[in-house]
């Protein structure tokens, strides 16, 4: 079992918010639409999107996912970002898409 | 424990960018009065469904959760524009959500479905031009 921590490390990717980062993850779900999100999203999930606004914040929280991977290079406004520290949300960032951060995300995940 | 532990919510109609807090106060209460994880999880998603949609569809609304031995009943009211055909609004994909809501990621037409899957009932009574009530119970 890795480490959020270990495993952002290993893929370069920035951290924006720091949360629980020694959390171990499970899986990993792609999606930007919320609601199918909440819909299939498990908890310990890598949660990759490109989504942006403050509602991911909640989202992340209410799906118990262990982080946000934001995708492309996508970044967060400050109230966001700091919405997010407040409610322990661990949040990265990539140029990475969000193919080549799964794919990445399989080497290591073994 | 014999007594029905209560939660009252008003949700604001105006502020989306403060949608969805009674949902995350409400999972840290749950998980306070030592409610199991998953139970937790199924509420709190639902209950977040059911505060987004009262703020993008109805303009606010109100929310109730009452604690029993067994099981937990969550009660959505709105005094919105109502669901005027609820069995096509259940359906997966189904949305009437505008366009600055769909940048947001919300209008997949997945919410009430969401409710539905996470709940072990749910009830849904809905007047056009009076509102819109939903019920859901969670068993323990
Ligand atoms: N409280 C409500 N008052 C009035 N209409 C509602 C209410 N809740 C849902 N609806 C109607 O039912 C439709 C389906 O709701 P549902 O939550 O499944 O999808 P959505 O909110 O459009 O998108 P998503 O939940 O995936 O972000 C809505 O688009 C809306 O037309
Ligand atoms: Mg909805």
């Amino acid at each position: 079992m890795m480490t959020v921590r270990e495993m952002a490390e290993r893929l370069s990717m920035t951290p924006i918010s720091v949360g629980d980062t020694d959390r171990t993850f499970d899986g990993v779900y792609i999606g930007d639409l919320l609601s199918w999100v909440m819909g299939r999203a498990q908890s310990g999930n890598i949660w990759i999107t490109i989504m942006s606004n403050i509602n991911i914040v909640a989202v992340a929280t209410l799906t118990d996912v262990a982080c946000i991977v934001l995708a492309e290079g996508v970044t967060l406004d400050e109230n966001v970002r700091t919405t997010a520290e407040q409610k322990g949300v661990s949040i990265y960032t990539t140029e990475m898409t969000a193919y080549e951060i799964a794919a990445a995300l399989a080497t290591v995940e073994q | 424990m014999s007594e029905v532990v209560k939660f009252h919510f008003l949700v604001d109609g105006e502020d989306f960018t403060s949608a969805g807090q009674a949902s995350v106060q409400m999972k840290k209460s749950l998980r306070q009065l030592g409610i199991s994880p998953e139970i937790i999880r199924k509420l709190s998603i639902a209950m977040y469904e059911g505060e987004i949609n009262m703020v993008i569809h109805a303009g606010g609304g109100e929310a109730d959760v009452l604690i029993y031995e067994d099981h937990i009943e969550l009660n959505l009211v709105d005094r919105g524009p109502g669901i005027a055909n609820i069995e096509l609004a259940m359906q997966e994909g189904f949305s009437t959500a505008p366009d600055n809501i769909r940048s947001l990621g919300f209008g997949a037409g997945m919410g009430l479905p969401n409710m539905k899957r996470y709940s072990d009932s749910i009830q849904i009574n809905s007047k056009v031009g009076e509102g819109t009530q939903i019920l859901m119970t969670f068993h323990l």
